[in-house]
């Protein structure tokens, strides 16, 4: 029996190897930290992949290079974090309307601003919101360690394929950084349908007829393939429907009958976990909900946690962001409690909230 | 007697319908027929991608039969460049945009394309101001020139008319910088040829290809047709030359 191939490995450096075990082979993107890590992965090691590393000009056209990577049919990725990541609001506004399915990392830093190069969770919203103009949609998968960055990467490749749509994965600072054991493997799919969209030259598809990519469906003369704009939003409200209904995924972790709920994503969910270990040591009914999947949020099993009168604590290293998704869900049934970044154990950007911080916090609320 | 019949002249074959309006006396038809026709010419259409800028070519390739997309403001050459890496540079990959889409906004695109020596062509149509927000000033605008927000005539505060075939040559990515004005017959034929170069140039993996073509903007321009092209010929020509201001040749 041949035992799986087990790495020590940084979270940046998984996100990397997920990618190329997806079968992607084309990589653009521009340096910033705390994610440099993957766009020098991919510069070493997509050439000898037989795959392509571009270092673009910004983040801007990072993301346009996604476009044409996208609508020529392959599997692209970028990374980012911070200002790069603000940067690319646009062009993922795009690759939503033109439909274009792709993959893009954001392990989140500091902000507002340049603000910081450490690890923070403040891009939930721009991420779950769709955080340049118009009002689209992505799915948003936020792993909590080496392994889930390995994995959900590939997950994200079959769901971007699979609905025609950008993929965001939202990690932060400190899973980027830290290393763990990653066990390489390749992860199976459902058969996806054929991409007969894509604009390579119509001679590659032995077609006789051109494939015609837009990004916008205004003027007085509708642009193909829709009819109008009304049957556009049609598609994408059909479409985002379908992803609510379909790919919520969380993790419950010790129980889903406490008597306290916490709710938390990525590197903080990690932290949370002790610390929930640390109160059920001192008899504190006590468990947490981690989303995987923040766009569609599980609202479902938050509301009926609530219903059921669960009070809730959500800590995320922000000043509250998640927190809005967690009250909305809650629908006022039950107590929505906070610990955010102003309880970090250090006032410079290296501060964490830590286990001890959360289980006081437990105790505070319970 | 006997009467001989010979096609002579002919709608571009790769033309479809005419899906994508412009405005009277424009001269961005012009510039798709030439696409069309070089294209067809070089038995290339099957082969090519184009990608379409923002502004009055956004509908370009919902009208022709070439493969082809429209993209973010600016965003073309970014854009063509994913197309011309994720499918291992083997189509013709060429960009169409207007001065302020590729001068102004994708300024800084253009220049990286071609500081990489990305082997894409890039087509810029040249009509001195914004043509489909109606009419404001554009980073190609001639001094003294009167747009709705150069409204006493382009001053010099407003700095001076950027030539970008001419800034480009000098790069080493760049392996051919050209502009035309294909409003006259000699110009189209100038243009024809540039235009076609500029692809067989791509095809022989020389690098950036950069193609400006002059338009008229009657509507913008408060003018007739005529008196358009009278203007381009008194007051654009001067300002922006026809020419090869760089041909590295092919092999």
């Amino acid at each position: 029996m041949s035992l799986p191939e087990r790495v020590l490995v940084q979270g940046n450096e998984a996100i990397g190897r997920g990618a190329i075990n997806a079968g992607c082979r084309h990589f653009f993107g521009y340096p910033i930290t705390p994610q440099n890590e993957i766009t020098e992965f991919f510069a070493r090691e997509l050439p000898a992949a037989g795959g392509v590393f571009v270092q673009s000009e910004s983040e801007a056209a990072s993301a346009a290079m996604l476009y044409g990577a996208g609508a020529a049919g392959v599997r692209a990725i970028t990374s980012t974090s911070g200002a790069g990541w603000g940067l690319m609001q646009e062009g993922i506004s795009q690759l939503a309307n033109a439909e274009l399915p792709c993959v893009i990392v954001n392990m989140q830093r500091g902000g507002p601003g340049q603000g910081t190069t450490r690890h923070a969770q403040m891009d939930y919203l721009s991420a779950t919101r769709g955080g340049g103009q118009g009002g689209y949609k992505t799915i948003v998968l936020a792993p909590a360690s080496v392994q889930e960055c390995h994995d959900l990467v590939q997950l994200a490749f079959h769901l971007a394929d699979r609905y025609r749509n950008p993929v965001v994965v939202l990690g932060d600072g400190i899973l980027g950084q830290m290393a763990e054991p990653l066990e390489i493997r390749t992860i199976q799919f459902d058969t996806l349908p054929e991409k007969d969209w894509t604009i390579r030259g119509f001679s590659e598809r032995e077609a006789s007829q051109h494939n015609f990519i837009s990004c916008g469906q205004g003027g007085v003369i509708p642009l193909p393939p829709y009819t109008s704009y009304a049957a556009f939003l049609q598609r994408l409200d059909e479409k985002y429907r379908q992803m609510t209904a379909a790919e919520v995924r969380y993790q419950s972790y010790r129980g889903e009958d406490s008597h306290l709920l916490l709710v938390a994503y990525g590197s903080t969910a990690r932290v949370c976990q002790e610390a929930v270990d640390m109160a059920r040591d001192e008899g504190i009914s006590a468990s947490l909900l981690r989303p995987i999947t923040l766009w569609p949020f599980p609202s479902e099993i938050i509301r009926q946690r609530a219903a059921a009168g669960t009070s809730l604590l959500v800590v995320e290293d922000s000043l509250g962001q998640m927190l809005d998704d967690v009250r909305c869900a809650a629908e006022g049934r039950a107590p929505v409690h906070f610990l955010g970044i102003l309880a970090r154990h250090l006032p410079t950007d290296g501060g964490m909230i830590l286990p001890d911080r959360v289980l006081e916090e437990i105790k505070k609320v319970s | 007697m006997n009467l001989k019949k010979e096609l002579v002249y002919t709608r571009p074959r790769l033309k479809l319908g005419y899906g994508w309006g412009h405005c009277p006396g424009c001269h961005h038809p012009i510039v798709e027929k030439l696409v069309c026709e070089v294209l067809d010419e070089m038995a290339l259409a099957g082969k090519a991608v184009g990608v379409a800028g923002v502004g009055c070519s956004f509908g370009f390739f919902g009208g022709i039969n070439v493969d082809g997309c429209n993209c973010a403001h600016g965003a073309a050459p970014a854009v063509a460049t994913g197309i011309k890496h994720a499918l291992f540079g083997k189509p013709l990959v060429f960009t169409i945009q207007g001065d302020g889409d590729c001068a102004a906004i994708g300024g800084g695109y253009v220049l990286n394309a071609a500081a990489r020596a990305e082997k894409i062509t890039i087509i810029m149509v040249n009509n001195a101001n914004y043509g489909t927000t109606g009419g404001q000033l554009a980073p190609t605008t001639l001094l003294g020139q009167v747009t709705s927000t150069s409204p006493r005539g382009r001053e010099s505060e407003q700095g001076f008319p950027i030539h970008f075939p001419e800034l480009l040559a000098p790069m080493q990515g760049v392996t051919f910088a050209t502009r035309a004005a294909p409003f006259t017959p000699a110009g189209y034929r100038r243009a024809r040829s540039y235009l076609k170069t500029a692809f067989q140039r791509q095809m022989q993996g020389r690098g950036l290809g950069f193609v400006e073509l002059l338009s008229a903007c009657p509507p913008n321009w408060h003018m007739t047709p005529l008196e358009a092209i009278q203007w381009m010929e008194d007051r654009m020509l001067p300002e922006f030359p026809e020419g090869i201001f760089k041909d590295t040749g092919g092999e």
